[in-house]
């Protein structure tokens, strides 16, 4: 019988959770890394038991393991990320010229063909891969080379490229976000980048309608339809149909149109999750419920989903990469929380149960359908 | 040889218990002792010193014979009582909350 393995990083470790097809039973392994950050794990399309970790401390930097076992064992690979040439500037909070420094790997996307490549999107805002299973990384510098990388500027959380998705249609193009500077795609295999904010208007920087600056909290897109992007922004839930090329805002009835993830169900490509958070300033669910939205039309028409979710006193938040879906026939879908609850539904979103309730608070979650 | 002590994180990493040995042929010095622990533990490779810059992390410490000895030059000659073994050298995790 089919299964899934959903891969949990939090603050303080990792976590691994597994269970049949019924995704009823689960099994918790962990925490592996105990004490350590874990931003992200994810495995490889290619081969389901390479996974890879990223690890970082505010004491020891950055540390990036693989597994060769689904996570039963992990071994340190490499982890010096050296930006190409005279990295130069970005601006700093203050909006003075502040130099590009790595902090930590926020994004692990291994390759849709190749084990053993992967790819690995950082902070200070840059995208890097290798392609010998993590043990020495390239930088791609078209990316931070693009003429407005002087002018990128740090979210709350950092300057972070968060999000990257590979076209499974076009092994040339990829699209990438970073908080605050928006999102981008490379159409040559990651030469060169273009930014892809067309449409998106943010209040709170000097030009609405800029170029870059925008605070993209998360793009998503279905496999079927690589041309359509979902996004949640700082504020906005968006759309497009055309790569990115231009958007429309789909926010529709949604109680907050402010969150952090978004995701697509497995086999519906118009059915899109999101979780609405109260502000940018009160990072919690409106009316302390938490409820979390899906549109069955590609957004503007959306529904709460509550029924096994708190509906009072609840106020955690739920960060940009931790939502998924899994891929069997009734699709899954999974989110983990900053009070260390990892929810699952294993009927679309209809229902949920928690799988884990006191984990350390939640950065990330990714699913894994095993055969 | 050198006997040197890791914080629990870098233990793990490392994959050891307790204190390590490692060699240093010539001027014992923080950069030799560094320099032979990521030899001889290549998974340490950056999490004592930045990659690029070759500066402690700021968050390590290292102490040897009751002295703080993090802000002296890393070339500095460490303590007879290091370069003899009697004393170990001491990598800290500094205490920063969290």
């Amino acid at each position: 019988m089919s299964g899934v393995r959903v891969l949990v990083g939090t603050r303080k470790g990792a976590f691994v959770l597994t269970a049949d097809g019924k995704r009823d039973k689960w099994d918790v392994s962990g925490p592996h890394f105990g004490g350590w950050e874990i931003y992200h794990l994810k495995g490889s399309p290619v081969d389901p038991d390479r996974l890879y970790a990223s690890q970082c401390t505010s004491w020891f930097g950055q540390v990036v393991h693989r597994s060769d076992d689904g996570g039963k064992t992990w071994e340190t690979v490499g982890n010096q990320f050296t930006y190409a040439g005279v990295p130069g500037t970005h601006q700093w909070y203050d909006g003075t010229p502040h130099p590009w420094e790595f902090a930590r790997v926020w994004h692990l996307e291994p390759s849709l063909t190749d084990r053993d490549t992967v790819y690995a999107g950082v902070e200070d805002a840059a995208i890097f891969r290798s392609t010998d299973g993590g043990q020495s990384w390239s930088e791609l510098p078209g990316l931070r080379e693009h003429g407005s990388g002087p002018f990128w500027q740090p979210g709350a959380g950092g300057m972070c490229l968060h999000t990257i998705l590979l076209d499974p249609s076009n092994p040339e193009r990829m699209f990438i976000a970073i908080s605050a500077a928006g999102a981008f795609r490379t159409d040559d295999g990651g030469k060169s980048w273009k930014p892809i904010n067309r449409g998106l208007k943010s209040e709170g920087i000097p030009d609405p309608n800029a170029e870059v600056g925008h605070c993209v909290h998360r793009i998503a897109m279905h496999p079927s339809r690589p041309n359509v992007l979902y996004m949640q922004k700082h504020w906005d839930v968006m759309r497009s149909e055309n790569a990115g090329d231009s958007r429309e805002d789909v926010s529709g009835n949604l109680p907050s149109d402010f969150g952090f993830p978004i995701d697509v169900h497995a086999h519906e490509p118009s059915t899109v999750y999101v979780v609405p958070i109260k502000s940018d300033s009160e990072h919690y669910p409106p009316d302390g419920k938490l409820r979390v939205y899906r549109s069955r039309s590609g957004g503007n028409e959306w529904e709460p989903l509550t029924k096994g979710l708190p509906q009072r006193d609840c106020y955690v938040n739920v960060l940009r990469d931790a939502m998924a879906v899994d891929s069997l026939d009734s699709c899954g879908i999974y989110f983990g929380t900053t009070g260390g609850q990892v929810y699952a539904s294993a009927d679309a979103g209809d229902s949920w149960n928690p799988i884990v309730r006191d984990l350390p608070a939640v950065l990330s979650v990714e699913v894994q359908t095993l055969p | 040889m050198i006997r040197v002590v890791l914080p629990a994180h870098l233990r793990k990493l490392a994959r050891v218990d307790g204190e390590v040995e490692v060699e240093v042929s010539g001027v014992v010095t923080t950069r030799a002792v560094v320099d032979a622990l990521e030899a001889r533990f290549p998974a340490l490779l950056g999490t004592i010193r930045d990659h690029a810059t070759q500066k402690r992390r700021p968050f390590v410490r290292f102490f040897a014979c009751e002295q703080d000895l993090s802000h002296e030059s890393l070339d500095t000659p460490l303590p007879e009582a290091i370069a003899k073994g009697t004393e170990p050298f001491l990598i800290v995790g500094a205490m920063a909350g969290g």
